[in-house]
């Protein structure tokens, strides 16, 4: 090998070695901040203002948020805010006076004078119009949460990018979930 | 007897304090009935997300691949084998995984790791994002080859490719920098991810996206029946990486497996132009204009860098406006009526926060800052980018056979199947042979 050659060669194998000396650097320094933790997207019931954007923003059609509906904290009400229209007191159960627009929630008589409500996941679009019923008039157990057997976990959440009130956000995999009442301060206290 | 008092009204406080408390987060208006029937109350459904340990087996098979396809190219030199390694790339990390988890869209994850303050990578990710080039520092880009679901896709709609002008691919090709460059500040200022939203092919996987993206993905494909890998070579930030890597890597894909006979069959083989043809020394020879252009360029690169830089960072309105908190004070600012009478579901849910203005703008304005200084930098790395492809213009190389250029070649082994070396039995000897029984 000529002396050019060798000088090139070495020039080749610096600049090589300085490429993979910063590679080595950008990820350790990202390493730093790395965890054996996997993330989830998951909507936070307490900072959710219900705008509607979960029904239209998710990369799936129909959305993969749906109605969750947290039974411990429901008051079983017989005049339900997140199931009838507002005036619910001269209402009956038709169909027009329902709430939900694709009538995924499902009303079951228990006992005078409570009646249990069940979310017909595969009927339910995400457009959160009874968790803001029950939000208002009633105990707040309906609430929107993303269903991970349905979400494709995009890298970045088309909805998050949009939600008005930040209220989506990266979660641990292995709890993927906020359902109201197992979590928050009333689990701290 | 006071002690016992005290610990009683402790005590009592620290039962109102969790009823309040308790109260307020879930809005008990009404009691939890008591079910005089032995109703059970039902529990919440909560359908588990895909189990992480399948998240090590993407790993996994990344890892396989890209081994695989090492062997393809340098023991086996098979481009059957790395085409059909391509299209298992495709069903499995294209349709199957829907093209997420993806080395080009860790590049956001990895910068707002660096530069976030609350973001904590996975180690899969990482490792998504560092494996493949370190592939290619080694061997070049294997990963391109047959790794990668959405390389896979437009090399296999590839029918009439044809050849573009030298200028014109190499002005083409310093776009991905570009993207590479955006895509990190938007994403170290944790404004959005780029790369995924604008991903052409990832609507094709999912069968399902917007219809504008949808429409893309068909127009890159279309596009691509002629203009080999267009996404690849003139879009995909993450081939500005691999490009660098590649380029030094230690050992590459040669088109021949022993010495070059320069039979110019491979010629035309590469739909990408990614084979150096042999130069001549006489027709080219380093001329002293040649050398003093070099030293014109090599002084121009700083000039081209601070220019590139100002202006990007003069900028910085333009681009700090895709941040929503950004986008929103600048809407109040400069429509103050909205504050009184609004129907934007942004406004409405800032004015009922409860958070002031003023904390909005300064906010918006340590983000604007962000991009003033991330515009510096983004703009003297678009200048350097400028100034080495121009300073390569003049840079002359020797070169007597047919070479595939390290750093545009994607691996993908077309060439190899055209090369006659080590192939007693293909037509390209007995052709020779009839010439020189001709000759006699």
């Amino acid at each position: 090998m000529s002396k050019i050659q060798n000088r090139r060669q070495f020039f080749k194998d610096c600049l090589r070695y300085s490429v993979g000396f910063a590679l080595v650097g950008v990820a350790g320094s990202a390493f730093k901040n790395a965890k054996a933790q996997q993330w989830v997207w998951q909507i936070d019931p307490f900072k959710c203002t219900t705008c509607g954007r979960c029904e239209t923003a998710c990369v799936l059609k129909p959305s993969a948020v749906k109605c969750f509906h947290a039974y411990a904290l429901c008051g079983y009400c017989d005049l339900c805010g997140g199931y009838l229209k507002p005036g619910s007191t001269q209402r009956n159960t038709a169909a027009e006076n329902q709430l939900c627009p694709t009538a995924a929630i499902q009303r079951q008589f228990i006992e005078e004078p409570y009646y249990a409500y069940h979310i017909n996941e595969a009927l339910c679009i995400g457009c959160g119009k009874c968790v803001k019923g029950c939000t208002s008039f009633g105990n707040g157990s309906l609430h929107l949460q993303i269903q991970h057997a349905l979400c494709v976990n995009c890298n970045e959440c088309a909805i998050a990018r949009v939600c008005p009130s930040e209220a989506i956000k990266r979660v641990p995999a292995d709890q993927p979930y906020l359902i109201k009442g197992d979590f928050g301060p009333t689990q701290k206290v | 007897m006071i002690q016992r008092l005290l610990l009683k009204l402790s005590l009592m406080i620290c039962l109102l304090g969790g009823f309040v408390m308790d109260a307020y987060s879930q809005q008990q208006r009404f009691p939890k009935p008591e079910f005089q029937t032995g109703y059970q109350i039902p529990t919440t459904q909560q359908p588990a997300p895909r189990a992480p340990f399948l998240e090590y087996v993407d790993l996994f098979v990344l890892i396989a691949v890209m081994s695989l396809t090492m062997w393809l190219i340098f023991r086996k030199r098979s481009r059957k084998g790395i085409l059909w390694l391509s299209v298992f790339s495709l069903v499995y990390f294209g349709f199957y995984r829907n093209g997420c988890i993806c080395s080009i869209g860790a590049i956001q994850n990895v910068s707002l790791a660096l530069f976030g303050n609350d973001y904590s990578i996975s180690y899969t990710v990482l490792a998504f994002f560092i494996l493949p080039l370190l592939f290619a520092l080694s061997v070049g880009r294997v990963f391109c080859a047959s790794a990668c679901p959405l390389g896979a896709i437009q090399d296999l709609v590839i029918v009439k490719p044809v050849k573009m002008a030298p200028w014109l691919q190499k002005t083409l090709s310093l776009f991905p920098f570009v993207y590479l460059g955006l895509a990190v500040l938007y994403a170290a200022t944790g404004t959005d991810f780029i790369i995924c939203r604008y991903d052409p092919f990832v609507g094709i996987f999912r069968m399902g996206a917007e219809f504008h993206l949808i429409l893309l993905g068909i127009c890159f494909l279309l596009i691509g029946m002629f203009i080999a890998r267009p996404y690849c070579r003139f879009v995909c930030p993450y081939g500005a990486l691999l490009k660098i890597t590649s380029f030094f890597s230690r050992k590459h894909l040669s088109i021949t497996p022993e010495e070059c006979i320069n039979c110019k069959l491979c010629k035309e083989s590469c739909p990408f132009g990614a084979i150096d043809y042999p130069v001549n020394e006489k027709e080219n020879k380093a001329t002293s204009t040649d050398f003093r252009k070099f030293i014109v360029y090599v002084m121009l690169i700083p000039v081209l860098m601070f220019v590139g830089g100002l202006a990007v960072s003069s900028s910085y309105k333009l681009l700090s406006n895709a941040h929503p908190d950004v986008h929103l004070a600048n809407l109040l600012i400069s429509k103050p009526e909205l504050m009184q009478n609004s129907t934007d579901i942004d406004v409405e849910t800032f004015l009922s926060s409860g958070k002031s203005l003023k904390t909005l703008v300064t906010e918006a304005t340590v983000i604007q800052a962000k991009f003033k200084v991330g515009g510096w930098y983004l703009g003297a790395f678009i200048g350097l980018v400028i100034g080495i492809s121009l300073l390569n213009q003049v840079i002359f190389r020797k070169r007597s056979i047919y070479k595939a250029n390290k750093g545009d070649c994607f691996s993908c082994g077309r060439c190899m199947d055209y090369c006659p070396v080590g192939k007693p039995e293909h037509p390209y000897y007995k052709t020779k042979i009839a010439d020189e029984d001709i000759g006699k």
